[in-house]
């Protein structure tokens, strides 16, 4: 194992009490991490600094810490989950930083994503997303059929897959220059009507979950492509499109 | 079904804005086209101005499409851009969106707003005068004074100003970078994306965000410096 390169960092962290307060950045100073570290190792390390001078920890979201949970949503350096690419905040690790730096550190930014502490958003209008429509209403009790019965083509199989890796983590959301949740509600969108299933209700569900995407507060999408780029899955633009041309036959039915 | 007409939805005015967009994409090359002309041909260009300025068809029909079109597509623009401002109520204390967008991307609505500035002059040279001479003085023959067809003489007038040539070369700046973004973002508003095709697409773009501005450069520059008015200079 490699020696500890004991980086020493200043950070900016955004200090907010709680949803109805006006929060501020806040410098604080790390010493000795770890190259080896993960952000929120590192952010634990902070936090243990803080209590131990009696000060408010800093809140986080965080559950799985190996990229599948989508909670770290932090927005380091003025990216989302960091200067790395296909990773969440949790696979981000210290050695994409050098000794002496100083890290910004904010919650998401959007208004349909309030802040509720310090880091942590509340990231439950993508829950109203998928509950207005993001789901397959078949009565599969006791007469579901395997579902290898069902030809599906492999390039729809794939393109269905791919796009349910989306982890809903809000990094689209919080890295586009509208704060709008295309990427997200696309992804959702896709992996439900690329296959039998889902082709059912696709018309009403792709119209059912963009009002409600609209209802929420998000931006309107203008194709720049930040959301890709910053996706630690890399969901593709191709459901963007998908979703719009779905939207546009459904309504002129 | 709540809130399915197309006005109405994020989806619905990104596909308006992008059929709006196709609109003037065609209209930007006819007027290219048109324009051209006037540095190769100046009867070709004179009998064109004459047909497009008493066809009833464009006069009547598609000249209040195209200001529609444009009002429309700005209008928009700038509903859209006040809408994604409300989306985001605090700004980051730090932001790099240059590391995944492009700028042309980011400012769409200041290239547009850029761009419809310069039509202000563009309709103040041109279209109003066109207009008085057509509605208010009811001329609709097209000829000056000596008797010859007006038009080449009146763009080539216009162009002798260095100041006016150099306004509109910047505003061709502008144009260039809104449609660099602008072209291949329409495709994917109303849902074209192909695997074969949307690469293609966006070097096409490329080539028509480039080619159509600089040729409207071209054309201003060479009235200032190549087509004087003398009939002896002119092509």
């Amino acid at each position: 194992m490699a020696a500890n390169t004991g980086m020493n960092l200043t950070l900016k962290i955004w200090r907010q009490k709680d949803a109805k307060s006006s929060g501020k950045m806040e410098t604080y100073q790390v010493r000795d991490i770890s190259d080896h570290m993960s952000f929120l190792e590192m952010m634990d390390v902070l936090n243990e600094q803080l209590i131990g001078e009696g000060k408010e920890p800093v809140a986080f979201d965080h559950d799985c810490r190996e990229g599948i949970c989508g909670m770290c949503s932090m927005y380091i350096n003025g990216e989302a989950h960091g200067p790395d690419r296909g990773v969440t905040t949790c696979q981000l690790h210290m050695r994409k930083f050098k000794d002496g730096d100083t890290i910004y550190i904010e919650p998401w930014r959007a208004t349909a994503f309030p802040v509720v502490k310090d880091l942590v958003v509340d990231r439950s209008s993508f829950d109203r997303v998928m509950n207005a429509g993001g789901f397959v209403s078949v009565n599969t009790s006791g007469n579901a059929q395997d579902a290898n019965a069902i030809p599906i083509p492999k390039e729809d199989a794939d393109k269905a897959f791919d796009a349910a890796t989306c982890i809903g983590c809000g990094a689209c959301v919080a890295t586009c220059k509208n704060a709008s949740a295309m990427l997200f509600v696309s992804a959702k969108v896709s992996q439900l009507s690329l296959l039998p299933q889902g082709q059912v209700e696709a018309k009403d569900r792709v119209q059912k979950m963009v009002d409600q995407m609209d209802k929420e507060g998000f931006g309107n999408c203008t194709n720049t492509g930040a959301c890709e780029v910053e996706c630690p899955k890399g969901i593709s633009l191709d459901n963007i499109a998908r979703m719009n041309s779905e939207y546009l036959k459904a309504s002129t039915k | 079904m709540s809130n399915s007409a197309l006005s109405k939805s994020s989806v619905g005015r990104k596909v308006l804005m992008a059929l709006s967009g196709f609109f003037l994409l065609v209209f930007l090359l006819q007027h290219c086209t048109i324009n051209l002309l006037s540095i190769i041909s100046k009867d070709l260009f004179n009998e064109i101005s004459h047909f497009m300025g008493t066809n009833p068809v464009v006069q009547i029909f598609l000249q209040p499409v195209l200001i529609f079109g444009f009002i429309f597509h700005l209008g928009m623009g700038i509903y859209l851009e006040i809408n994604n401002k409300k989306a985001r109520n605090v700004k980051y204390a730090m932001n790099k969106s240059a590391v995944n967008s492009t700028w042309m991307s980011r400012n769409m609505v200041i290239t547009g707003i850029m761009i419809f500035l310069f039509l202000g002059l563009h309709f103040y040279d041109f279209w109003i005068p066109e207009i008085t001479t057509k509605l208010v003085q009811q001329d609709w023959s097209g000829l000056d004074a000596s008797g010859e067809f007006r038009y080449w003489a009146e763009v080539n007038h216009k162009f002798h100003d260095p100041v006016r040539v150099g306004i509109y070369c910047l505003a061709f700046v502008f144009l260039a970078l809104h449609l660099l973004h602008g072209f291949q973002s329409a495709f994917q508003s109303v849902g074209f994306r192909h695997r074969r095709y949307t690469p293609l697409i966006k070097k096409l773009g490329n080539i028509y965000a480039i080619l159509i501005p600089a040729l409207f450069v071209v054309i201003a520059l060479a009235h200032h410096f190549c087509c004087c008015s003398a009939a002896s200079c002119a092509p």
